[in-house]
């Protein structure tokens, strides 16, 4: 009696009171799907993570990938670290999101908050403009003349201006600035502050959610900034880790014997790289969507839908 | 009992009547007085426009070299070598439409979409209704950050992770070869390439697919499950009758989305195989335009080949638009 009092409140805040016994094969049933579902995802993320941080005895003994930990040996990390061509991509890759993400913030928050105001002058054939870029789309060729005529070729701005606005982030800012009560901006405007101030001090501050998930779609655009650094960059010092990493798992080229590259120190130019090496390029290539995504997660459902909704 | 309108009236003429007095003085104001007023609102917008207007607006028109013999070496610089170079009207379009290469790929590209819609569309839908069934909301939760996280992943390494657990020297074909089987070939058949990158697609964006499945679910209205259920509907034909009806409009919103793209089956994914599985399988148009355009330097002809392209993707979702009218939906833009 005094158990059935305590599990049932409990059970009714999870199921309607109208919905029947779950079956157990049902149960099972969906465990089962969705343990493989998430498995899918993580088992091959924990292979590279564990593997990477095992050394040569352990992955010799596996015969290859290891599946469990053994030892904590981050000796690949401290390789790939200390100089040579993977320490250049992870610093050209860094360069890139963090510049590129501020100037695609900064651009696509002016535009946003200058077309939030419906009223503006030519804010409407402002606003067709930008949607038009949905329809209309620059071919491949053309702007590969275009870049390479501007001379970034070999420059890392063609990695970043290229691609520095996206009128999909802009649409989704501007619909969460229009849904600020309009009796907010009137109130700053009555004390007397200026557009920008209005934007910096009031919008910006209530839409630090919206923000961050647009935010991080331009970081890891940036990171993983691929086809451009293809068609713009030749040079070996200026690679982006994208590219590293498939000169190195895809083509099985090793950094070391790549022409201008330096040799990894520790392994001497005809070494090629051991596995652990190649598994702790992948999991730089990871980690940092893996450190912001956590702080955006819980925004996405409502970033996405506003896009989706209102654009 | 009769307090409650009394105070509810005043309050909307008072906000009637300050939108009339808005809308009204705003209509007055001259065009200079609104410049005045809107300036900086204008300038915030210009360096967006800038950025398009060079880097997304030029190259659109750039298309014109489509229907040039373009040649970079007629002047110092694209712009002249576009001023200089020859006009030949249709000559690379008829160009495209000889070449067999060309054609493959097109049917590549439109049978990989073919393949998509049947393998890879439903799953998103599944998934959603499948998460939404489950009642804890931590393992909802904890669910739904795991599978978002490979859409955050660039190609390059879903390939790479592919070619890690299931290529000939990874963790599968180690497994099997310990076990003393011969590990088939999976990441190099070209008879087998189209299940590998649906499944790669699959794994990288299925669950971020399902964002969009999960919001509208969220937005049916829980009385009618209930309603359902008062009279005497299970589990599945609730699901048949209000669950499904519920994401129509959804799903026929990214159906044409889709068709809208036939032509768009992603680029990094085939360039990165396409040494791996062989040119007949892995040749889309966008690898297409990319080898005849930039490797071989046949810049007009690459144009043309991605101008095709974009008219078709037009035509086509204007189109699916259409059927999406013809079935009563609202689709992408409504009709009026």
């Amino acid at each position: 009696m005094s158990a059935d009092t305590v599990v049932r409140p409990r059970r009714n805040t999870l199921r309607p009171v109208w919905e029947e016994q779950p079956s157990l094969l049902g149960q099972f049933g969906k465990g089962t799907i969705l343990t493989l579902v998430v498995a899918v995802v993580v088992v091959p993320l924990w292979v590279v993570v564990v593997t990477s941080l095992s050394s040569e005895k352990t992955i010799n003994d596996a015969g290859g990938y290891v599946f469990l930990p053994r030892e904590f040996n981050p000796s690949a990390y401290v390789v790939i670290f200390s100089g040579g061509q993977i320490t250049d991509a992870i610093l050209v890759s860094t360069i890139v999101t963090l510049a590129g993400t501020a100037l695609s913030l900064v651009v696509t928050v002016l535009a946003a908050y200058g077309l939030s105001r419906p009223g503006t002058l030519g804010h409407r054939p402002i606003l067709f403009y930008f949607l038009l870029t949905f329809l209309i789309y620059p071919g491949m060729i053309p702007s590969y003349l275009v870049v390479t005529g501007l001379g970034l070729k070999d420059n890392l701005l063609s990695l970043i201006l290229p691609t520095a606005i996206s009128a999909f982030n802009l649409v989704v800012l501007r619909a969460f600035f229009m849904s600020i009560p309009g009796e907010l901006y009137d109130s700053a405007r009555m004390d007397g502050a200026g557009e920008l101030r209005i934007l910096t001090r009031i919008v910006l501050p209530l839409s630090k959610a919206v923000t961050a998930v647009v935010g991080l779609f331009y970081a890891v655009g940036y990171w993983n900034a691929f086809f451009n650094a293809i068609l713009y960059i030749d040079r070996n010092d200026l690679q982006p880790v994208q590219r590293v990493l498939q000169q190195f798992i895809l083509a099985g080229q090793s950094p070391a014997s790549s022409g201008a590259s330096v040799a990894i120190p520790g392994l001497g130019s005809t070494v090629p790289p051991s596995l652990a090496i190649k598994m702790a390029v992948v999991v730089v290539t990871v980690v940092p969507a893996l450190i912001i995504y956590p702080f955006v997660q819980r925004h996405f459902t409502k970033g996405v839908i506003i896009g989706a909704v209102k654009g | 009992m009769s307090a409650p309108p009394v105070a509810a009236e005043p309050q909307v003429a008072v906000k009637k009547a300050k939108k009339k007095v808005k809308v009204v003085s705003r209509q007055q104001l001259s065009f200079g007085q609104r410049l005045r007023r809107d300036w900086p609102l204008l300038l915030m917008c210009f360096p967006a426009m800038a950025l398009l207007l060079v880097f997304h607006y030029i190259p659109a028109l750039g298309n014109i070299i489509a229907f040039q013999d373009y040649n970079p070496f007629v002047g110092d610089n694209p712009l002249e070598a576009f001023l200089y170079s020859e006009w030949i009207g249709f000559g690379n379009f008829e160009y495209l439409f000889k070449t067999s290469a060309f054609w493959d790929s097109v049917i590549t590209t439109l049978s990989i979409t073919a393949f998509q819609l049947v393998f890879y569309f439903p799953i998103p839908i599944a998934l959603a209704v499948l998460l939404n069934s489950v009642l804890s909301p931590r393992i909802r939760s904890l669910v739904q950050s795991v599978v978002y996280l490979p859409h955050f992943f660039s190609w390059v390494l879903v390939v790479s992770l592919f070619q890690m657990m299931l290529g000939g020297a990874g963790l599968l074909a180690q497994t099997l070869r310990q076990a003393g089987y011969t590990p088939p070939e999976i990441m190099t058949n070209p008879d087998t390439f189209m299940f590998l990158i649906t499944s790669q697609a699959i794994w990288k964006d299925a669950g971020w697919g399902m964002i969009v499945f999960l919001a509208a679910l969220a937005a049916i209205d829980p009385s009618l499950y209930e309603a359902a259920a008062a009279d005497g509907a299970g589990r599945w034909r609730r699901m048949w009758h209000i669950t499904l009806p519920g994401l129509r409009s959804v799903i026929v919103l990214l159906l044409i989305l889709r068709l809208g793209d036939a032509l768009n089956v992603g680029f990094e994914q085939f360039v990165l195989q396409r040494e791996m599985v062989g040119r007949e399988a892995a040749e889309v148009v966008d690898t297409y335009v990319y080898y005849q355009g930039i490797a071989v330097q046949q810049w007009g002809v690459g144009a043309a080949a991605g101008l095709f392209k974009a008219a078709v993707g037009i035509l086509l979702i204007v189109g699916a638009n259409k059927l999406a009218h013809r079935f009563g939906e609202q689709g992408i833009y409504s009709k009026r």
